[in-house]
């Protein structure tokens, strides 16, 4: 038995009511959490998953958590411990970004997600490795070293939210904030066979989370089930006037879209998702929860977005040119990092080049490439308006009766660490996620099976602001999949 | 639009990087081979697309130009402890002359 009696095991709205009702002290809670990690093996020396925790502040916030519950404030949250992405600001842990030129760095504010979390009781008990400045897709380039996959140890959790959502799969929390720029929660996920929602962009504040492509980003969530991931978005989604390009739209109960039938909701099978050279166990996973759906009372039809084969090309111009900008504040001056150079620019130059990882540097001289004189018409106004013509995809198929689309949310399954050594090779782990982030619309991965005992993840994209539907679907197969989701 | 050793090493100072001379030649490749990718929206016929009008479906809005303080959890003292004039004191540069014999 561990610390806490199986606290761990509790859903997060199980164990909220359990500490709402005063059968487990936060502390209690806490405890478990950190023991689960321990056991698990989620430091430097083991799966390397986490970065950064502080028990004594956990504590503090624990006893926080005990004294508004014993005034009779239950926050829906309440004792539950959750795991936060090291580019999410938090005040009593450090925010590195996985980089060696944020090293230490403490902000001196929390993000709006973070204080939403605490507001309703959980308790911020680590962040979590990540790929430096959330720039890709398998937590391998971390200045602080590689994550692994709880699932598979020898194999990548996926990335670049690969810590949160590694450190849902092995049960030190049930909930876990995540970034995405071009599937950084949902392709995790599918790799570590948890939730991962992302959610429209505007829908959640990014107010703390550090910038890497601000046309793109937006926080998302990780749960070990469905329920776990919407309480997580219940609480943090809505507006922020810290943030303007938050949306002000009300936020509807992503919880009571459980249990509703499926009868006329219909669901897309893009053919673009379904390449001839897709994994053929993948395809038959997907093609099974297709199956399911249809069971549930679901119309699937077969649906076409012809822009998709542009999306990676797409991506790979907006989000680097975006990066280049908003990499330039880190500069030896305003954070972190300082090296000496030759003068003011040999200082910036010693210390960008000292402080940014190999994938960093490479994206943001590419960005600078595509943004500069001579080149910006070529790479980054075609990249933007190919960015509409794939917008306009998903506004076509949503409006022409389609509630929801079903896809695999990645081409395989969880890759062995160092398997991909090309750029562009590791770029295509995202094919099938980052079309919803250059649309903006809410997309998420739940688990649909294994393959040769890897997670699967299967993909629900819907319209914008349209999360519940989304929700509704996913509990709905979850429901039916039951144990067959994890095997 | 092949890049070239020179295009890298421009970029790079616009960009404020430093690069050693074997990672500037190995950055060339790199550039390359993703543009050669990139290259195919070269044949998308975008013609009338207004690259910007449209983006993310729901366009960028923007929050009115005032508002209160944003709250700082900790005193601006504890995380930037020199200021003068309103302004942050920042470590002097080696190569610069120091701050308090300069006044």
């Amino acid at each position: 038995m561990t610390i806490g009696g199986g606290l761990t095991e509790l859903s997060a709205i199980e164990l909220a009511a359990t500490v709402g009702r005063g059968d487990a002290s936060p502390r209690v809670a806490v405890d478990a959490s950190h023991a689960r990690a321990a056991e698990a093996g989620a430091w430097r020396d083991g799966l390397n998953i986490l970065l950064y925790e502080d028990r004594r502040d956990a504590h503090a916030q624990a006893d926080d958590v005990a004294a508004r519950r014993d005034a009779g404030r239950v926050g829906s949250l309440a004792g539950v411990p959750v795991v936060v992405k090291d580019n999410i600001a938090t005040t009593t842990l450090p925010t590195s970004c996985g980089s060696r030129i944020l090293e230490g760095y403490v902000s001196p504010f929390d993000a709006t997600a973070v204080r939403r979390l605490r507001d309703a009781g959980a308790i911020i008990v680590a962040k979590s490795n990540m790929d430096e400045f959330a720039m890709g897709s398998s937590t391998e380039n971390s200045a602080y070293g590689p994550a692994k996959n709880p699932v598979a140890p020898n194999r990548v959790p996926g990335g670049s939210s690969g810590g949160s959502a590694a450190s849902v799969a092995a049960g030190i929390v049930r909930i876990a904030l995540g970034s995405e720029t071009g599937g950084s929660v949902r392709q995790p996920a599918a790799f570590c066979g948890v939730v991962g929602v992302k959610p429209t962009y505007g829908r959640v504040s990014r107010y703390g989370l550090v910038a890497f492509a601000s046309s793109l980003d937006q926080i998302g969530v990780f749960g070990r089930t469905v329920d776990d991931a919407a309480l997580g978005l219940q609480t943090i989604a809505g507006l922020d006037p810290l943030d303007s390009t938050s949306a002000d739209r009300p936020v509807p109960e992503y919880r009571h879209a459980a249990g509703g039938s499926l009868t006329g909701v219909v669901i897309g099978r893009p053919r673009e998702y379904f390449p001839d050279d897709l994994d053929p166990r993948i395809r038959q996973r997907c093609d099974a929860a297709l199956d399911e759906l249809r069971s549930l009372g679901a119309e699937v039809r077969d649906v076409s977005l012809p822009h998709t084969d542009l999306a990676i090309q797409v991506y790979y111009v907006i989000a680097p040119a975006e990066a280049s900008s908003n990499l330039a504040r880190f500069d030896g001056v305003r954070y972190g990092l300082r090296m000496e150079g030759d003068g003011l620019r040999g200082m910036y130059e010693a210390t960008r080049s000292s402080g940014f990882g190999r994938e960093v540097t490479r994206r943001i001289l590419l960005g600078t490439y595509v943004l500069s004189a001579g080149y910006y018409d070529a790479y980054y106004r075609k990249a933007q308006q190919v960015r509409v013509l794939i917008a306009r995809d998903f506004e076509r198929v949503f409006n022409s009766g389609v509630h929801l689309l079903f896809t695999p949310t990645t081409p395989t399954p969880a890759f062995e660490l160092g398997a991909k050594s090309d750029p562009y090779d590791m770029y295509l782990s995202d094919i099938f996620t980052c079309t919803a982030n250059l649309a903006g619309v809410p997309a998420m991965s739940l688990p649909i099976g294994r393959v040769d005992g890897l997670p699967v993840g299967g993909q629900l994209i819907a319209a914008h602001f349209d999360e519940r539907q989304m929700f509704a679907v996913a509990y709905a197969l979850e429901r039916r999949l039951g144990a067959g989701a994890h095997r | 639009m092949a890049v070239t050793l020179d295009d890298v090493r421009h970029i790079a100072a616009l960009a404020r990087l430093g690069l050693t001379d074997e990672r500037a030649a190995a950055m060339v490749a790199e550039l390359n081979s993703i543009l050669e990718h990139v290259d195919v929206l070269s044949k998308v016929d975008t013609t009338g697309i207004d690259a910007f009008a449209e983006q993310g479906g729901v366009g960028t809005p923007l929050r009115a130009d005032v508002g209160p303080q944003i709250p700082l959890a900790r005193e601006r003292e504890t995380f930037a402890p020199s200021m003068r004039d309103g302004f942050f004191l920042v470590p002097r540069l080696s190569t610069h002359e120091d701050v308090d014999a300069a006044s």
